[in-house]
């Protein structure tokens, strides 16, 4: 896939990232310099727990929408959604 | 979509110490084993995957021998419902289920994370929460943070942000000197706690560890910026991008709930009862490790073994690990007593403080009902998708009112995979705990 051992290209609200393989689409996101979700009142929010019981670092994943990225390893060619 | 079925002699919910040793103990009787787990590799917390460092040895070797002894492993899969001795799951995106003859509770701990004005904006995390977020790769080269809360856990968290780039300006720890000096002091009779302590201490030489201090305010418009911390009977302001901050750990006793297990209150929190055997109260149910009450890394690994021999009706096989069971409760207990948590904590909140993340509820909204269902009927408090987690295990260290009422499913599941169930949809309880 073109990909540099061990680090994988997504995309992150259209932006091209690079990470380690194996990190977190929640590390990802951050490193995009963005952050996950909005919150029922319009509050931008991220991870919290980094363990999957908080639901604060949510994202839409692939289409899929509402995914813990902190449970979700990065893969090539992923396209992370924070907004909308 | 019908759900994907699995069948075995011992279905261990937990892939963290307490459930990879109860795994290796039960698949040493032959038993056919299958471990379950929401992350993407076993470990847990403790023994977390690290993107830059691997994992610690001791998972290694505790993985290798699991593989060798044909345990199954169903990772990013989560229980959300039961029916008999059937578990349901969403398993990746997809449903499953696990027939079980004996089932092993390995379900962890999660942090305490105790409200305070600032607590959501982004930067901020929990102390644990931080460790994690590095170990999964997120970016902290030259970021300056701020560790505060309660427990030895800080002082994890604070070599582990380290060791991935971060400046640590300073742990803060809400216990006084003398709580703290005292519980050094004792640590001579657990030699590898104080060698494990004397590590982290030599690798923090030069960061300021302040006892008898706690956070107070997160400050910043759209990301962290500073954090105001009570300090010695002062006020200080510390600039940092980055606030990680825990209170330590509560049992994850959800799935317990679930089944039907008596659990225990613990203070403001509850844990699974278990007997010497690691039985709960229901025939074929056992739990081990931090489900159990909060006890470190020891007593999972004790525990989980002791399940495992017990689940595979080898009871006595574990009968000469209750010395070693006794003395890492000991040591949990001595933690508990020395690093109890501040009164002071409680009135961090605001009335404007959001309590409840998922549903953005204010302080102020829950004064004018009595806590618990009213409060969440009437402002959805804990009715998001965390289910209470944070914000009921918060409340219930603030009011000290146990949380209560929580139902399967015990994690959200998309339509599609629920649908998958078919006939047997999952049940369970739902009365007030």
């Amino acid at each position: 896939m073109g990909a540099v051992t061990g680090i994988v290209h997504l995309r992150v609200d259209g932006r091209q990232v690079a990470v380690v393989a194996g990190s977190s689409v929640a590390a990802a996101i951050a490193h995009a310099g963005a952050t996950a979700r909005e919150s029922v009142t319009g509050q931008r929010r991220t991870a919290l727990c980094g363990m999957g019981v908080c639901f604060e670092c949510r994202a839409t994943v692939d289409g899929r929408a509402q995914q813990r990225t902190c449970l979700l390893p990065v893969a090539e060619g992923m396209e992370v959604r924070t907004r909308g | 979509m019908a759900e994907r079925m699995h069948r075995c002699d011992v279905a261990i919910v937990g892939a963290g110490p307490a459930g990879l040793s109860a795994a290796r103990a039960a698949a040493s009787h032959g038993a056919r084993v299958l471990v379950v787990d929401p992350q993407a590799a076993p470990g847990g917390q403790v023994w977390r995957q690290d993107v830059r460092h691997g994992a610690p040895g001791p998972a290694r070797a505790l993985r290798a021998q699991l593989a060798r002894a044909g345990v199954g492993l169903l990772l990013q899969s989560e229980v959300v419902g039961h029916s008999g001795s059937r578990l349901f799951l969403r398993s990746g995106h997809e449903a499953a289920s696990i027939d079980y003859g004996t089932l092993v509770l390995a379900t962890g701990a999660r942090e305490l994370l105790l409200p305070f004005p600032g607590w959501t904006l982004p930067g901020v995390t929990g102390a644990g929460g931080a460790q994690a977020l590095a170990k999964q790769g997120w970016p902290l080269r030259d970021k300056r943070v701020v560790v505060a809360g309660s427990g030895p856990l800080l002082l994890a968290a604070a070599a582990t942000l380290r060791r991935h780039g971060a400046r640590v300006v300073g742990i803060h720890e809400q216990a006084s000197r003398q709580a703290v000096a005292g519980f050094a002091a004792g640590l001579w009779r657990w030699p590898g706690k104080l060698l494990q302590a004397a590590r982290l201490r030599a690798a923090l030489w030069d960061v300021p560890y302040r006892t008898g201090s706690h956070v107070l305010r997160a400050l910043g418009g759209h990301a962290l910026r500073a954090v105001e911390l009570s300090l010695e009977g002062r006020v200080v302001t510390v600039d940092c991008d980055h606030l990680a901050c825990g209170f330590g750990l509560v049992p994850n006793i959800e799935l317990a709930h679930m089944l039907g297990c008596a659990l225990q209150a613990d203070g403001a929190h509850a844990h699974v009862r278990v007997d010497q055997w690691q039985c709960t109260s229901v025939p074929n149910v056992f739990a081990a490790g931090e489900a159990c009450g909060i006890g470190g890394v020891d007593c999972a690994l004790v525990e989980g073994e002791i399940a495992g021999h017990a689940a595979t009706g080898h009871g006595n096989a574990a009968g000469r690990l209750q010395a070693r069971r006794r003395r890492a409760r000991g040591f949990a207990a001595r933690l508990r007593r020395h690093f109890a948590l501040d009164p002071a904590l409680h009135a961090l909140a605001g009335p404007d403080t959001i309590v409840c993340r998922c549903e953005d509820v204010p302080m102020s909204a829950l004064a004018a009902y009595a806590p618990g269902r009213e409060a969440r009927l009437m402002t959805r408090c804990g009715m998001g998708p965390c289910q209470g987690r944070i914000c009921g295990s918060a409340l219930a260290e603030l009011g000290g009112v146990a949380r209560s009422g929580f139902r399967p499913p015990i994690f959200p599941v998309p339509l599609e995979v629920l649908a998958g169930f078919g006939d047997a949809h999952p049940a369970g309880q739902s009365q007030e705990l």
